[in-house]
């Protein structure tokens, strides 16, 4: 694997991408995505959908009932188990 | 030591139970679901039958680590208040990780459950909060394994092909993820992802937990959770693409 980044192909530079990304590097200065639209623009679609994730899933609310079926679960468990000191 | 349970008769409905619209709820038969459906009505459950909210307003009035001190010695109005405080956090996590609402509801029960056989351990290391949302996380993967998500081999567990990897990003840039993300539109590619695929995505980008903490949790390297999260991230991508070529339907 050709491991300078000057003379990198995609395939290269994308192979290493999930190493570069988690190092937590910038990437905005590597000298592959300098000269490459294709993988600067990857990384960029990356990069927004990891942040949209942070807005992802608001909190929800469980039903009402659930705490029900919790409590009578704590009980027979409670039950089941011999009174303790 | 004796239980401090309230009596209040069965025959009066939590008034919050009205609000809520019913639900059609096909059977379950997990191992969490069995532990809380299988066989009749517990006569106990009838007697001691109360409704969180009336557990918490009994113990409103209380700092959070005094009702945590009295849940930790057995009170159930403190435990009840607890559930309050972090339910939606709890089965919100639930959800984001396995992405059906019955299920996550059983994992929720599951988790509670597991926070009252251990809440007298808790010595408070890390914050209650943090520390709930651990155990939580750790029934969920338990749960996984149960259905048979093998989270120790997460590569070949995603049925992995050569279009998963970088390669398939070659193509000309006809779609940029430019601006915003349509949140519903990514909502619904996570759903649509892979169990182990999903699992890394929403522990990492969502939970914001890092790599390190997930390869422990997960019992695998450090490099597979950081390459299961780039292949989910890039099969997110090409799921978005598709909803922008199609004009955002479906």
């Amino acid at each position: 694997m050709n491991h300078d980044p000057k003379s990198m192909s995609c395939q290269e530079f994308q192979e290493q991408l999930p190493d570069l990304i988690g190092s937590g590097a910038d990437l905005a200065s590597h000298p592959h995505l300098q000269s490459c639209d294709l993988c600067r623009a990857l990384l960029h679609d990356l990069e927004t959908i990891a942040e949209a994730a942070r807005q992802l899933f608001p909190i929800q609310q469980p039903e009402d009932a659930l705490w029900d079926r919790i409590e009578s679960a704590i009980r027979k468990e409670e039950g089941s188990q011999p009174e303790a000191e | 030591m004796a239980q401090h349970y309230s009596i209040q008769s069965a025959t009066d409905p939590p008034p919050d139970k009205r609000k809520r619209m019913p639900r059609t709820r096909s059977p379950r038969k997990t191992p969490i679901a069995s532990k809380s459906e299988a066989g009749s009505r517990p006569v106990a459950a009838i007697e001691i039958h109360e409704p969180a909210q009336q557990a918490e307003q009994s113990t409103a009035a209380l700092p959070d680590s005094e009702i945590l001190a009295r849940a930790q010695a057995g009170d159930h109005h403190a435990f009840a208040h607890l559930y309050s405080l972090h339910k939606r956090r709890i089965y919100s996590l639930c959800l984001r990780m396995v992405g059906n609402v019955a299920e996550a509801e059983d994992l929720t029960q599951e988790a509670f459950l597991q926070l009252h056989r251990k809440i007298a351990t808790f010595r408070g290391d890390s914050a209650f909060s943090t520390w709930l949302h651990r155990l939580s996380i750790n029934v969920v993967l338990m749960h996984l394994r149960k259905k048979g998500l093998p989270l120790t081999s997460l590569d070949e567990a995603m049925e992995p092909s050569f279009d998963d990897g970088p390669g398939r990003s070659f193509g000309a840039p006809d779609l940029s993820l430019t601006g915003s993300i349509d949140r519903l539109a990514l909502e619904r590619a996570v759903g649509a992802l892979p169990a182990g695929y999903r699992l890394i995505f929403v522990l990492h980008d969502v939970e914001g937990f890092e790599h390190n903490e997930i390869a422990a949790m997960l019992d695998c390297s450090v490099g597979n959770s950081k390459s299961q999260l780039h292949k989910a991230r890039l099969k997110l991508r090409d799921a978005l693409r598709i909803s922008l070529r199609q004009g955002g339907r479906g």
